[in-house]
């Protein structure tokens, strides 16, 4: 039976999709025409003429050894955050599945800090670890100096890192809870006839199930570390200090926006959007066709 | 040896009680089947032994052993699940072994054992393949490898053969058995078929509501049931019931329908009663007391139930599918005295017969 809903009408079905596609159209196709276009050209910031240069913002940008910084941070965060994201929402997301007390109430709280936008994250975890007057500051009356993410580098990655997956742990851990309920109970439960204590039916069973699932949320965070972390990044970090949290999402908007050279910025957006489009196809070509068991 | 005791057990999900206070005592090398309706709280029985759900009041001990507290991998129990439960990434080979791999046996010994098991299941040949290659009846046979392997105490099966089809359901019957006789664990086979359980069982557990109406071989629980839902549940088609009142000791009306009780049937005169008898115990001839007009015919091969109504309440005559018979027909039949069970309707708890001067045993329905 076809279970698909038709419409008589064309214009209706049209009427229908119209603020969607007027949506991505306004937010999506025509800022990265327009990023095209001023990738391949130079413009004066303060008007002027427009001047068609080919490929040379690009050449720019890739001899740019900030740029370079840029990417090599984003990497890293990109993995340290994920990998943070990921280890903490499998592990909360099979404390609910094993029903240890209060899982009720945790079901629901873990997935609030998705809900709230990245800005906001921001200021809470700046205040939080401030290094004189956060929660966090007591490490600095014990050790001083030890925490401090306005000088030290090192300190302000983890930091950004910290709040990127605190944010992120919500959305991995809904698909964790779904794919570790999926997995029929009476399987974990044989395996606990056949011995298997806790930690060894993740391992053996548990996880190579939720193989879809994993890769599926891999891709996911990487893409959002990537494209979705410039809020936290611009309210705790700005950036620095010394540009040690330089992510190219925020490099792109100071490039642009403070230095004002549109050029550049449209070029290296170019670039993370290649990238993006790139982590998306993998998501379709290889997690989409993903293994079935049973 | 592993005999389990099962004292005052009880279960319940919050507050709502499933299983109110049972008591069983399971030989070492029994074959124990618990048998009752969907949702009475077999398989939580079952699951409690096995140690997948917790005791909420009561004690269980295997071979001796409380083990309430324990784990189910230091219970010694191995189980086969409804839906088999098998681990769908790993080969056959695998799952089967996957109890030696945790217990760290050697890959050597270990593929000796699955081997040797594989074979003895006939699965020789499909060793490597995945569950999802494999059919109903051969999954059914992995999920049982997978318990013998370990060479358990205890066999728990929950409604194991339920997936399958009428003829492999047979065949795996035996082949269950003679794995019992074989192997000689004390097992517990969780059913609603009562054809599995009269076939399998040493022993029945008939379960009703999270309590225990009769334990009892399966001829005794054919032969005498103790209790109105024993009676009205076991043996396919039912047992007839009629509700009567006994004005004069050996007689039973049933409306206008006057029924001669054998004289050591006791009961108050006066009092109500439930007689029960079996389609199959009733005697259809010429010169029966009794008349019953058929509505309709069911023929199951060798023999024929006719139903129709006869003191106001549905009733079924099983005569020989030689005898001929049409909807619409007027059938003379007996009640013989020595198949009629009685019970209490308030308590539903069987009236047991009066021995009459020079009897010692209840007569065996014929
Ligand atoms: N986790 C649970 N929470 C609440 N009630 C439950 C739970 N599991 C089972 N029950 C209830 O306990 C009762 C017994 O369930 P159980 O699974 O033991 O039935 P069963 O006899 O095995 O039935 P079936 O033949 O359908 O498998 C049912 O009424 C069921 O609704
Ligand atoms: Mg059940």
């Amino acid at each position: 039976m076809d279970r698909r809903a038709t419409f008589k009408s064309t214009w209706l079905a049209f009427a229908l999709i119209a603020p969607q596609l007027i949506l991505v159209f306004i937010f999506f196709y025509w800022p990265a025409a327009q990023s095209l276009f001023w990738a391949l050209t130079l413009e004066a910031p303060f008007g002027g003429a427009t001047q068609f240069v080919g490929l040379q913002n690009f050449e720019t940008v890739f001899s740019d050894k900030l740029y370079w910084n840029s990417v090599r941070v984003s990497i890293l965060f990109a993995l340290s955050s994920t990998t943070l994201t990921m280890v903490m929402a499998l592990l909360l997301a099979s404390f609910v599945d094993r029903q240890l007390a209060g899982y009720r109430v945790y079901r629901f709280v873990y997935f609030w800090p998705y809900a709230i936008a990245a800005p906001a994250v921001g200021l809470a975890f700046r205040f939080i670890f401030a290094p004189d007057a956060g929660f966090v500051s007591s490490i600095n009356k014990v050790f001083p100096n030890l925490w401090n993410p306005a000088l030290d580098g090192l300190d302000a990655f983890i930091l950004i890192v910290i709040a990127n997956s605190w944010k992120m742990i919500a959305y991995s851990f809904i698909f964790f809870l779904a794919g570790l309920q999926a997995i029929p109970r009476t399987i974990t439960e044989a395996a606990a006839m056949d011995g298997a204590g806790v930690l060894r039916r993740l391992w053996d069973l548990q996880l190579p199930l939720l193989a879809p699932t994993f890769f599926f949320l891999l891709v996911i965070n990487i893409t959002e570390s990537f494209v979705d972390s410039f809020g936290i990044v611009d309210i705790i970090t700005g950036g620095g200090p010394a540009r040690a949290t330089d992510l190219m999402v925020f490099k792109i908007y100071s490039d642009g926006f403070k230095g004002l050279d549109y050029s550049m910025a449209a070029a290296q957006s170019i670039v993370l959007m290649v990238l993006v489009v790139s982590l998306t196809f993998v998501q379709f070509r290889y997690v989409e066709k993903r293994v079935h068991y049973a | 040896m592993a005999d389990i005791a099962i004292s005052n057990v009880t279960k319940s999900y919050g507050k709502t009680a499933v299983i109110h206070g049972v008591d069983l005592a399971i030989r070492d090398g029994e074959f124990v089947v618990i048998l009752g309706p969907s949702g009475c709280g077999k398989s939580t029985l079952l699951r409690m032994i096995a140690g997948l759900e917790e005791i909420s009041g009561g004690t269980i001990a295997i071979a001796g052993e409380a083990v309430n507290e324990k784990e189910p991998r230091e219970r010694g129990c191995a189980m086969v699940f409804q839906n088999y439960a098998l681990y769908p990434h790993f080969s056959v080979a695998e799952n089967i072994g996957y109890a030696l791999k945790v217990a760290g046996v050697a890959k050597a010994e270990r593929m000796r054992r699955v081997r040797e098991v594989a074979k003895s299941v006939g699965l020789e040949e499909y060793l490597d393949r995945k569950p999802s290659q494999l059919s109903g009846g051969q999954r059914q046979r992995v999920a049982m490898g997978r318990a013998m392997i370990r060479e358990p105490k205890v066999f728990l099966f929950d409604e194991p053969l339920s997936n399958l089809d009428a003829k492999l359901r047979v065949q795996m019957r035996l082949e269950i058995r003679k794995l019992h006789q074989r192997l000689g664990a004390t097992s517990v086979f969780v059913t609603h078929d009562q054809v599995e359980a009269m076939t399998l069982a040493d022993r029945i557990v008939v379960m009703n509501a999270g309590k225990i109406e009769q334990i009892g071989t399966p001829s005794e629980i054919y032969d005498r049931p103790e209790t109105l839902f024993v009676a009205g549940f076991i043996s396919s088609p039912p047992m007839n019931l009629l509700e009567v009142t006994i004005p004069v000791r050996g007689e039973a009306h049933a409306g206008d329908i006057v029924i001669s009780t054998p004289a050591f049937l006791a009961g108050k005169p006066g009092a109500a009663a439930m007689i029960g008898v079996r389609p199959e115990h009733l005697e259809i001839s010429a010169q029966g007391r009794f008349s019953l007009q058929a509505e309709f015919v069911e023929k199951l091969g060798s023999v024929q139930l006719v139903h129709g109504s006869f003191a106001g309440r549905d009733f079924i005559l099983q005569c020989p599918a030689t005898q001929p018979v049409a909807a619409g027909q007027r059938l003379l039949f007996d009640i013989p005295a020595a198949a009629m069970h009685a019970f209490d309707p308030a308590t539903g708890a069987r009236i047991p017969k009066v021995q009459p001067a020079g009897r010692q045993n209840e007569p065996v329905a014929a």
